[in-house]
């Protein structure tokens, strides 16, 4: 199809528009608002113990959440893939689920779940706190971002097929041997899309863990967490844009990995 | 040798395998051959271990492997779409079964050139299967399969996804490599020219059940029903009987002439026809005709110089006769 050329730029235009409302300005606004008293303030700021027990915090739920994700991502996508098992269009449904509900409402189920009055609540009586607590944070967040591995492997595996797997055990291939060194290989970058996005969705889950976590400054935030604390419990203005930049650098972080990755893909 | 006795297999309510029983002799390439769902795919897995039979039994070189996985019976398999390790160079889809085998590196790289020179893809370690055509993809599977030093190839349609020409090609080749390895090769295929043209057995299945087995040629002068004699070569419709075309002999009527038929054994066919079509194809001619009571249509194949004797045209009137003798296969056929 040909487009005139006015039309070409009015569309290239609307779109540059669109996106810099939407992303760019705000981004931008953070960028200046935090680093406009000087460096050295918007270093205190991210330094406070509340703010490194936040990154830290992140982090740790991060480095939890993303080996479950993969284990079980990876079983759940074999399962749809492959398996011919009755319940498997239930199973797709419920791997969708986290995307349709909202975190929110995960969060009041898992304190109806877990919470004093819930199936397990006599759990803390036997000293296991998971509401309000690591646990119930890392369920949460594990839930919202549960999708993003078994939706990128799956479609992979599919397009994968037997037989590379068929051949491998005709030339004596034990089941491990078949997987670790044909079916891993063959689904890593649909697996590396997967733990990014759930990390970049991880950064940013705020409904969920903030109803099951406590919410404790130094304690029990989350990076997330600490910018809505500061900026709306607070009113600590300046504080919010300081943890919000270091937030942003994260996922940067991410964007940045995944780009070289996908590079070094390309030039393989 | 490869013993299979009685094997059965359902896919559901579809009896794909219907109690095949089939000897392959050692350090022959038998074909397995059968329009789609005839079993011929599902008896060659069958017999690498890659399904298990609902019942029967099946020996390589004397033991019973029924219950054995595919890891551990000795067999090299090639697929049709090549089941090439993308993610691998060549040398290493063609060295995996012997890293498996935790073969020495060095004794596994000159073992991998050796066989690349073999199969023709020297110089092409360093590649990865997409940089390869699939003529080239399918030799290094060979290789790879090769590698193992199996007892048996088993071959699933491995020309299947090729062009024309690169398929003669390697069927060629294949011929020549297993003078030269002489591994027992079972080969799945739909085309029976593939068939006669590489395999020195051939078993014919049809509805999950073995028809006949033999080498090409008594397969082609004898065969054992109407369904073999259709599948192996071409079939002309005489009257009630079925012969090849080759086997049609025609004589042209002059206009107004009443045939004079001097032959009414049992032995002999006679129908007159009109010349409908006249196809020369290089070395052959074809002519299509109408038989002139009934309608039928039927091919007559004829040599060019008998062709060119002939000088039929279209309308003229002809006489087309066919021998019913233990020469020339034939069958009835009163299903019409």
């Amino acid at each position: 199809m040909r487009q005139s050329r006015t039309l070409r730029l009015s569309l290239r235009a609307l779109a540059t528009v669109y996106l810099g409302l939407l992303v760019a300005v705000p981004v931008t606004m953070i960028l200046v608002r935090a680093l406009a008293p000087g460096l050295r303030t918007w270093w205190q700021w991210v330094t406070t113990p509340a703010a490194i027990s936040a990154l830290n915090l992140t982090l740790l739920i991060i480095a939890i959440v993303v080996p479950l994700n993969v284990v079980f991502g990876v079983i759940t996508a074999l399962a749809l893939a492959r398996g011919r098992f009755p319940g498997r269009a239930v199973l797709q449904t419920l791997v969708d689920l986290p995307f349709a509900v909202s975190p929110v409402v995960v969060g009041v189920a898992m304190i109806a779940l877990w919470g004093t009055n819930g199936w397990f609540g006599w759990l803390p009586q036997h000293g296991i706190r998971v509401v309000y607590a690591l646990p119930a944070m890392v369920l949460a967040t594990s839930f919202v971002t549960m999708p993003f591995v078994v939706r990128e492997v799956e479609p992979v595996l599919r397009e994968l097929g037997t037989d590379q797997e068929q051949a491998a055990a005709t030339l004596g291939a034990s089941r491990f041997q078949v997987f670790s060194r044909i079916t891993l290989p063959a689904i890593r970058w649909g697996l590396t899309y997967g733990v990014v996005l759930t990390i970049s969705r991880a950064l940013g889950e705020y409904g969920a863990v903030l109803l099951v976590s406590s919410n404790l400054p130094g304690v029990s935030q989350t990076l997330t967490l600490l910018v809505h604390g500061r900026f709306v419990d607070d009113h600590n203005v300046y504080g919010a844009y300081a943890a919000s930049t270091v937030l942003m650098g994260l996922a940067l972080v991410t964007l940045l990995v995944t780009t070289l990755l996908d590079h070094w893909k390309k030039q393989r | 040798m490869i013993t299979v006795t009685d094997a059965t297999k359902d896919w559901g309510d579809f009896r794909a395998l219907d109690g095949v029983s089939l000897d392959v002799p050692s350090g022959s390439l038998t074909a397995l051959l059968g329009p789609s769902g005839s079993g011929k795919s599902t008896l060659l897995r069958a017999i690498a271990g890659l399904e298990t039979l609902d019942s029967g039994r099946i020996e390589i070189g004397g033991v019973d492997v029924t219950d054995v996985p595919p890891q551990r019976r000795g067999i090299g398999f090639v697929f049709q779409h090549y089941a090439a390790f993308r993610h691998m160079t060549v040398r290493d889809n063609v060295g995996f079964g012997l890293s498996i085998r935790k073969v020495a590196k060095p004794t596994i790289h000159s073992r991998v050139d050796e066989l690349l020179e073999l199969v023709g893809l020297g110089g092409l370690q360093d590649r990865y299967p997409a940089q390869l055509s699939g003529g080239q993809r399918q030799r290094m599977a060979l290789a790879r399969a090769l590698a193992i030093q199996p007892e048996v190839m088993l071959l699933d349609e491995p020309f299947g996804a090729l062009d024309a020409k690169v398929r003669a090609e390697l069927r060629d080749w294949l011929r020549h490599l297993h003078d030269e390895v002489h591994v027992t090769t079972i080969l799945v295929t739909h085309d029976q020219e593939e068939a006669l043209d590489v395999a020195d057995h051939i078993a014919v299945l049809n509805h999950g059940r073995l028809e006949q087995v033999g080498n090409p040629t008594d397969l082609y002068d004898h065969p054992a029903n109407s369904f073999v004699m259709g599948f192996l070569g071409s079939v002309s419709r005489l009257g009630h009987t079925l012969v090849r075309p080759q086997h049609i002999e025609l004589r042209k009527l002059a206009p107004g002439e009443e045939p004079v038929v001097t032959d009414w054994s049992a032995a002999k066919i006679t129908e007159r026809a009109v010349v409908e079509r006249v196809t020369h194809l290089g070395f052959e001619t074809r002519v299509e005709l109408v038989t002139l009571p009934s309608g039928d249509r039927f091919t007559a194949a004829l040599t060019r110089k008998n062709a060119n004797e002939l000088d039929l045209a279209v309308g003229d009137s002809v006489l087309a006769t066919a021998d019913r003798d233990t020469e020339h296969a034939t069958f009835d056929d009163w299903s019409i």
